[in-house]
């Protein structure tokens, strides 16, 4: 019994992962309608750029929380005002296509520079060492990505379902002509829009930086998990894809223990069970 | 009348010449590096394997003796459906005389089929699997650098004899990992010790903390890593993360290479034990080498045990062929007279290779340095044990390779 509440508690660590980064997916999907393939790509740019702050800058963990973010943001506004504005309107497969194109572009430029084994990045001071829980050793860094990951949710969820710009951008989505008549600059809502969800890919980055290698295919390996979590959450689902990302966490670290040979294909096997039953995903509404 | 009989006999004469120059000294080479070249084993084989092949290429010499040598190199992105597939074309369309590296011992096995049925040469450097040399073993192969059975009987050995008698494994889930966690099984048995438990992880996991959570929780003395590259980074990273080895428990990473090293870090890496069979840093002839090698890499990293390899490997292939005097495109030919010379190179020294296709040579007991310790940007390596090669690969007593039994 004890192996197990140890096994759950590692399951939300992971779940933290799934959750910021599909909360990032929904957060673009909702609003510009790009099913974001380079989302796993600005991740890994997230922790290559924590790794240059603090190897070439000597910039610290902390700052690079902040710096990381606002920096890969920059960049995948760039990306969103050169190339990806002029598919609005378009079927969905034309952005799937080009993110899924710069993604290949931005790992392949990494993986020539710096190979695949990937870049050590260590754990800040502050966050070193652990507790005993006495069922578990919980390391003091994960327990504080679970706790820092749930409250940048939590937060963007308000951000965008509970305040006035929140409500100026959900009503962008329905009719930006409408809304433009009222004098917001709904291009320019949108670009943030997209910096917003890079910035949460990121910050992802460089909490994972400590824990995983610094590697160009960090992503890769990841957003395939992530795009099943956003399906069974129901695309475009802010909660939906914060609860489903914690939840498929937990359920991926109890098939570790109990059958863990399944454990990379458990999620899969849910997104087809959730599919059959419900196309729109858990909390979808049909499209 | 006369002008066509004399054109007739001239053409004639021409198509003798031509057809004996093709029998005899026909001197043209194909080489296909096969490598995972952009996924977790890239570092360790990938472009620095196809590097290794040129290099042999060029130091071999041949090309000033008329030989014509091309490499093409092929990523099979760790699936054994996409390698034999690359295998297949390279024989039957690009003409391909002989495969090398092939880290993954599922594709290296796969591909280890494919070669025996065209009749090509296959110098496996990359992957584990002692399978290539014992029960699956074919006339077609060589086996360069390390195997299963090897690691198991240098580092697996010694950790056993210190007093490390109950293990827990951690074992990537496809032929490697089952290999190695056999081979190793093997040696702590033989030696009074137990296995007390295990897990089969899918190959590429980003995190093992439930894994080790496991391990942990069966209190064995030993954590035996059966898996590579990005696998036992990872679990290294994350073991120390949990307090593994501080609780108590010591980590046995059968299988490091040194840009797994470079990836964990020294802070982090210190103290591990664990054997290769080649090191940059060892005598001036590999330094000597490994100088020129990362000049010419991207990152400028020397060579990997696997890279060696291929480069000691495809040197020996090309003394064969020009012992030959000319490329018979018959693989079983060549690799009988790989077989039938003994190895000498830079970076293996002296060696042999063995009927069933091993190749014999010392592998190296080392340890991680401490951060202080370190020189250099790839100064890693503590030599503290040579084991020879007739001790740490398997004996041929104990081989169950069909070869043999003539």
């Amino acid at each position: 019994m004890q192996a197990l509440y140890a096994q759950l508690l590692v399951g939300l660590i992971n779940g933290s992962f799934y959750a910021l980064l599909s909360l990032g997916l929904a957060v673009i999907f909702g609003m510009l309608n790009i099913i974001n393939f380079a989302h796993g790509a600005l991740y890994m740019m997230g922790a290559f750029v924590a790794y240059f702050l603090l190897n070439l800058g000597g910039v610290n963990y902390w700052w690079a929380l902040l710096l990381a973010p606002i920096i890969v943001g920059i960049f995948g506004m760039i990306l969103e005002r050169t190339m990806l504005q002029w598919l609005t309107g378009l079927d969905h497969l034309y952005g799937l296509l080009l993110t899924f194109g710069i993604a290949l572009i931005v790992q392949g430029v990494f993986q020539n520079y710096f190979g695949s084994s990937g870049l050590p990045y260590a754990i800040p001071d502050q966050l070193k060492g652990g507790m005993n829980l006495g069922f578990m050793f919980l390391p003091v860094y994960r327990g504080w990505v679970v706790i820092f990951s749930l409250v940048v949710c939590l937060a963007t969820w308000f951000l965008i379902e509970k305040t006035r710009l929140g409500a100026y951008l959900r009503a962008a989505t329905e009719n930006p002509t409408l809304v433009r008549a009222f004098g917001i600059n709904v291009p320019r809502m949108i670009t943030l829009t997209y910096g917003l969800g890079v910035g949460l890919a990121a910050l992802a980055g460089v909490l994972s930086a400590p824990i995983n290698q610094v590697r160009p295919l960090m992503g890769a390996d990841l957003i395939i998990v992530v795009f099943a979590v956003v399906v069974i959450g129901g695309m475009g689902s802010i909660m939906g894809s914060i609860i489903t990302g914690f939840a498929l966490g937990v359920i991926e670290g109890l098939t570790k223990y109990f059958y863990p040979e399944a454990s990379n294909t458990v999620v899969f096997v849910l997104m087809v069970v959730v599919l059959l039953v419900k196309p729109t995903g858990l909390t979808g509404r049909a499209a | 009348m006369k002008k066509s009989i004399a054109s007739l006999l001239l053409g004639t004469a021409l198509a003798v010449t031509s057809a004996g120059a093709a029998f005899a000294q026909d001197k043209t080479v194909k080489i296909g590096a096969l490598s995972d070249q952009s996924g977790l084993y890239a570092d360790l084989g990938g472009p620095g394997s196809t590097l290794a092949a040129q290099m042999a290429v060029e130091d071999s010499g041949l090309a000033a003796k008329g030989w014509k040598i091309d490499i093409i190199s092929g990523d099979h992105q760790n699936k054994p459906d996409i390698g034999t597939a690359i295998a297949r074309q390279w024989f039957d369309v690009d003409k391909v005389d002989i495969i090398v590296d092939v880290p993954n011992s599922g594709v290296a096995l796969a591909v280890n089929n494919v070669v025996k049925e065209k009749n090509g040469v296959y110098i496996n450097s990359g992957a584990a699997t002692s399978d290539l040399t014992n029960a699956q073993c074919s006339p077609n192969t060589v086996h360069w650098t390390y195997d299963t059975y090897m690691l198991a009987h240098t580092t697996g050995q010694a950790l056993v004899k210190a007093g490390g008698d109950s293990w827990f494994f951690l074992t990537a889930d496809y032929a490697f990992g089952a290999a190695l966690e056999r081979d190793t099984t093997a040696v702590i048995t033989a030696n009074g010790g137990k296995v007390v438990g295990g897990v089969k992880h899918p190959l590429n996991t980003p995190d093992f903390s439930s894994f080790l959570l496991q391990a942990q929780a069966s209190k064995a003395k030993i954590i035996g890593l059966a898996n590579a590259g990005g696998d036992t980074t990872n679990t290294i990273k994350q073991a120390a993360e949990f307090g593994i080895v501080k609780g108590g428990q010591k980590l046995a990473a059968l299988l490091l290479f040194l840009t797994d090293i470079k990836a964990i870090g020294l802070e982090t890496a210190q103290g591990l034990n664990f054997t290769e069979t080649f090191y940059w840093d060892m005598n001036d002839q590999t330094r000597a080498f490994s100088k020129r090698f990362a000049s010419k890499m991207k990152n400028s990293a020397p060579p990997t045990m696997v890279q060696a390899g291929v480069y000691a490997g495809v040197r020996h292939y090309l003394k064969a062929l020009d012992a030959l005097g000319g490329n018979p495109h018959d693989g079983i030919k060549v690799v009988e007279k790989m077989k039938s010379m003994p190895t000498e190179d830079d970076l293996f020294g002296k060696g042999e290779i063995e009927p069933n296709g091993r190749t014999i040579h010392n592998a190296y007991l080392f340890e991680v340095k401490k951060p202080a310790e370190s020189k250099g940007p790839w100064d890693f390596y503590k030599l503290i044990g040579t084991v020879p090669g007739d001790q740490a690969f398997t004996p041929l007593s104990e081989s169950k390779c069909a070869l043999l039994k003539k």
